[in-house]
């Protein structure tokens, strides 16, 4: 996109979120100074930033142009940035010169869709980022529920009348809160790291059982089944859960009920892609567990894994069983949201301005803009073709099969036999040939050699030895202890013609140089290695 | 002075250069190994100056003393990061020497032998010990001092282009003349022959014709192996010194030179060895020169380079709990040294756990990272082996790769058709993120692309590695 009208540079503008009791914002005044590197201007509707903590003069002092209205902002602006899904009289305000980033919901909202269509704008669906470590950055998804899942806790914990660390106090002992986290995503992986941080004892469940090591590695333990299936790989599903059998669902609930009585609070955060939550917390455990116990549903929005939620509200039980069905957690937290929001979109900025010269490169052959974006040229991209990187599992560990005893043994001697083997070899060889030598030279000669063959052998046995980081010294030493070589000048210096002293005394003089020269530097390097 | 008393000095001083030898097994004996040696040497010049042969031994004083204060000017003066054309410049006077004491030996065997038996009465020191020889003992000892010759003038040519590489004052790069290896494999021949010329004849021309043939070859070897092979030419080199050493010895009869030479060159030798396993290449591809061509065509690397700048690296380093530092020769080609032990003794302050990696080939020198990380006074215990260390790359979190390349090529484990393919390397791209230092974008020494630096985790932080660091330091206090 070039820039044609007004004023010389591309602008990005983030209004006032219009959805009722939603705080966060797309712009940070961090964000917009990172922007401006990139080449663009900013500007922001006044009071957007408000209900996040971030007021109008920080926003004025990082350089954002601050605009009364919301209509003048998105008339003035080439880029839109926002967080929650554009309502009819946002979408509206779209033409074709615009680029519009912000959750848009395209799985189900084809009007959206359709008017953004007719309206020939380019939408970035920041929910449609594909779950590609490239993109981690700009995963909107992820940071979100980051925040969910630690502000899940942190909302039962609110609602929880007991500590979450168990204490031996003066005042007697109280015992460790019990936290099940249901569904190991992000959100999950951030519950449980909250949970255990906070000292409650924390098991998890998720359905792939290849993130069980991503649990224990955040302390918590995770739940295993008695249940013998192969499940599908959530990389197959780009990263994600998928749909499981009937038989793997009734050995999860026969284990949630198993643990319903002794848990005392419960964070579900079970999401299948495109399809309603799957129910997980029955009735049944709900009227299992404790009066005071706390459920958190996190995947209220999409009906709730527990039936008795109620989407937005906290509601509490016959038997005294808080179930917190807010959809709101990242809003709730707006400031740290916020910044984490405008940050991914600041990448994905980025990523459009690959010259950083303030100017949209929409590249709809890169996977990831591909990926996001869900109208573009007055066309519906939605739904993109699958990305051409697959997220990456870990794969599964390859075992080693464990030797018995026997086999161990045997390998040993096999191995000893080998050396063996080896070392008669060589020696024969050595000696062989030694002794052949022996048959031709004169006795004086076998003298010398003999004691070349003991030296290389005693060489050899100590060299091993030496640490491999002072293998420079080695050589600084085994320099200057080569210039032995004197030794033959120096014989020889007293012997015969002029020739004879000179080409001697030029030995000398170049093999005193290399023994002060190897001594001393090798002392020098030696000093200078210390211990901590 | 007795003779006996010469051969039990020299028993001494060769249990002395060994125990000098052995001592360097750990930091702590080395510093006292270091006297042993200096004992050994004063020791064997000494029990010489005064046994039988020599004569002369206040000009020899004189040389010594002189010889010693130019070398101790150099050593006090050398940069750390110099020591590989130190090491190699030495080298090169070892040769010479011998060859030098080669010749004297063929000249003082010609005098002799040119003599009646009254002469040879008459005669004093080295030409005596001559004196006694019969017939095939002259032949062997004219075998001896060829070969002590010939290894001495390999040395002393290629130590010369060694230093000059090292140095920078030659190319770097692998180049050779018209004719490639023939050109070596011919002078070679042309050294056999003149051996069985001069086994046969004893004259000086065939000595002086092959003498330049193994100049040539000493030059020729050494220019055709590129720079990063420079490790494993210093240890060679190093062998070959102590090899002529021997030789020498064998023509002068004198066990100390034949012991010690014995010692320099399985040193050596064994250097070069633990080198070429560390590049996995065979002793002769390395001396052959260049990397060997590949079997198929290199993997497509896929992905692009991410930059990022000092703020980036310091925020990483601050949230880190590990980091693992991979030195290379570009550390020491920037003087970096001193930047990287503050920046770890910073960071070791505030409780991370700083260690370095050493890869056997990093740098130009066997060791050369480590004598440039104890000049900066970086703790020996924190700076690991390759094996000490690999398999604690995927629980650290931060790993900083400056100056380096092929030890850090992932290629030599995931592309069979990659040159360095199974090329034993640090797995640095297993830590949770790796930041490279580098000056641009281009490939190594050895011109092979490295996929670790489009790896998702990967971050190029882009520019001489001196300065970035300097960058980095004001950040990170």
């Amino acid at each position: 996109m070039r820039k044609t009208r007004g004023t010389d540079k591309v602008k990005i503008g983030t209004p006032k979120e219009v959805t009722e009791g939603e705080a966060r914002v797309g712009m940070t005044p961090d964000s917009a100074r990172q922007l401006q590197k990139l080449g663009y201007d900013c500007a922001i509707e006044s009071g957007a930033g408000q209900l996040a903590g971030f007021s109008d003069a920080t926003y004025e002092a990082a350089g954002v142009e601050i605009v009364k209205t919301a209509a003048a902002l998105w008339k003035a602006s080439d880029i839109i940035a926002k967080v929650r899904q554009p309502n009819e009289t946002e979408l509206k305000r779209l033409n074709k010169q615009k680029t519009l980033i912000s959750f848009f919901n395209p799985g189900g909202n084809e009007e959206g869709l359709e008017l953004a269509k007719s309206k020939g704008a380019n939408v970035i669906a920041m929910e449609m980022v594909p779950r590609i470590s490239r993109a981690q950055k700009m995963d909107a998804l992820s940071s979100m529920a980051n925040i969910a899942g630690y502000r899940a806790v942190i909302e039962a914990g609110n609602n929880f009348g007991r500590f979450f660390t168990g204490q031996i106090t003066a005042a007697g002992k109280v015992p460790p809160a019990k936290v099940l986290v249901v569904g190991a995503g992000v959100a999950g992986l951030a519950a449980i790291g909250t949970s255990t941080s906070l000292g409650a004892i924390t098991l998890a469940f998720d359905v792939r059982p290849e993130v069980a090591e991503q649990v224990e590695s955040m302390g918590a333990e995770f739940v295993y089944l008695d249940f013998e299936e192969e499940q599908a790989d959530g990389a197959a599903s780009g990263g994600y859960a998928s749909v499981s059998s009937p038989e793997f669902r009734e050995a999860q609930l026969a284990k949630f009920r198993e643990l319903a009585p002794e848990v005392d609070i419960v964070i579900t955060t079970a999401l299948i892609p495109n399809r309603e939550a799957p129910e997980l917390w029955t009735e049944d455990m709900v009227a299992a567990m404790k009066p005071g116990s706390v459920i958190v549903d996190l995947a209220a929005e999409k009906g709730g894994n527990c039936k008795l939620t109620v989407m937005d509200e906290k509601i509490v039980t016959e038997n005294g069983v808080t179930i917190i069905g807010y959809t709101d957690f990242p809003s709730r937290m707006a400031a740290q949201s916020s910044t984490l929001y405008a940050t991914n979109i600041r990448h994905m900025m980025t990523d459009l301005t690959p010259e950083k010269d303030g100017q949209v490169n929409h590249d709809m052959e890169d996977d990831v803009i591909r990926g996001a974006t869900v109208t573009h040229q007055g066309e519906i991209t939605f739904p993109p073709p699958p990305p051409k990187v697959q997220a990456i599992a870990a794969k599964p560990k390859e075992v080693v099969p464990e030797l018995t005893p026997e086999e161990k043994r045997a390998q040993e001697v096999a191995e000893f036999k080998a050396a063996t083997k080896q070392q008669v070899t060589l020696l024969a060889a050595g000696g062989g040939l030694i002794l052949l030598a022996g048959l031709f030279a004169p006795a004086s000669f076998m003298q010398h050699f003999i004691v070349f063959v003991l030296a290389c052998f005693v060489g050899f046995q100590v060299i091993w030895g030496v640490a491999h980081s002072l293998h420079t010294p080695l050589m600084a030493v085994t320099n200057a202890i080569s210039s032995i070589i004197i030794l033959g000048a120096l014989m020889q210096i007293g012997s015969g013609s002029y020739l004879v002293i000179l080409l001697a005394a030029l030995s000398v003089f170049m093999a005193g140089i290399n023994i002060f020269g190897g001594f001393l530097v090798t002392r020098r390097m030696l000093a200078m290695f210390q211990k901590s | 002075m007795e003779y006996g008393f010469t051969t039990a000095a020299y028993v001494v001083a060769a249990v002395l250069f060994i125990l000098s030898l052995g001592g360097l097994s750990g930091q702590e004996s080395a510093k006292r190994a270091v006297w042993y040696g200096i004992a050994g040497m004063a020791l064997a010049v000494f029990a010489t100056l005064v046994g039988p042969g020599s004569g002369l031994w206040l000009l020899s004083l004189l040389l010594i003393a002189g010889g010693g204060t130019i070398g101790y000017q150099l050593a006090t003066r050398v940069q750390m990061t110099q020591m590989p054309e130190l090491v190699a410049a030495m080298h090169s006077l070892v040769g010479l020497a011998a060859v030098f004491v080669g010749l004297i030996a063929h000249v003082e065997l010609g005098r002799v032998l040119a003599m009646d038996a009254e002469q040879k009465q008459a005669l004093e020191g080295f030409a005596k010990l001559l004196a006694k020889k019969d017939g095939t003992e002259v032949s062997i000892l004219r075998v001896e001092l060829f070969l002590g010759i010939f290894i001495g003038a390999v040395t002393f040519t290629g130590s010369v282009v060694a230093y000059g590489k090292l140095a920078g004052k030659l190319t770097s790069a692998a180049t050779k003349l018209p004719g490639g290896h023939m050109l070596n494999a011919g002078a070679a021949g042309l050294s056999f022959v003149t051996l069985i010329w001069y086994f046969n004849t004893g004259g000086f021309l065939p000595l002086a014709l092959m003498t330049l043939a193994a100049l040539f070859i000493g030059y020729h070897l050494i220019m055709g192996i590129g720079g990063a092979d420079m490790p494993v030419v210093v240890s060679m080199l190093n062998s070959y010194s102590g090899w002529a050493a021997a030789a020498i010895g064998f023509s002068l009869g004198n066990d100390l030179l034949i012991v010690v030479g014995a010692l320099v060159g399985s040193s050596g030798a064994i250097l070069s060895y633990i080198m070429c396993k560390a590049m996995n290449r065979s002793f002769v591809s390395v001396i052959l020169g260049g990397f060997g061509g590949s079997t198929g065509p290199a993997m497509e690397v896929e992905g692009e380079q991410v930059a990022i700048d000092a703020d980036g690296v310091a925020t990483a380093l601050e949230e880190a709990d590990s980091v693992i530092i991979i030195p290379g020769y570009g550390m020491a080609v920037a003087q970096a040294q001193q930047n990287v032990a503050e920046l770890t003794r910073r960071l070791r302050a505030k409780g991370k756990e700083v260690r370095f990696a050493i890869h056997p080939v990093a740098g130009r020198l066997p060791g050369h990272m480590n004598v440039l990380l104890a000049e900066a006074k970086v703790p020996y215990d924190i700076v690991m082996e390759m094996d000490e260390i690999n398999e604690d790359f995927p629980s650290t979190d931060v790993a900083i790769v400056i100056g380096s390349n092929d030890i850090v090529n992932p290629a030599a484990q995931e592309d069979p058709n990659s040159p360095i393919a199974g090329m034993p390397v640090l797995e640095c791209w297993k830590a949770k993120q790796v930041f490279v230092s580098k000056r641009g974008q281009g490939t190594g020494y050895s011109g092979i692309e490295n996929p670790l630096f489009f790896k998702d985790n990967t971050r190029m932080f882009y520019g001489d590695a001196k300065a970035s660091l300097d960058q980095l330091l004001t950040m990170i206090q």
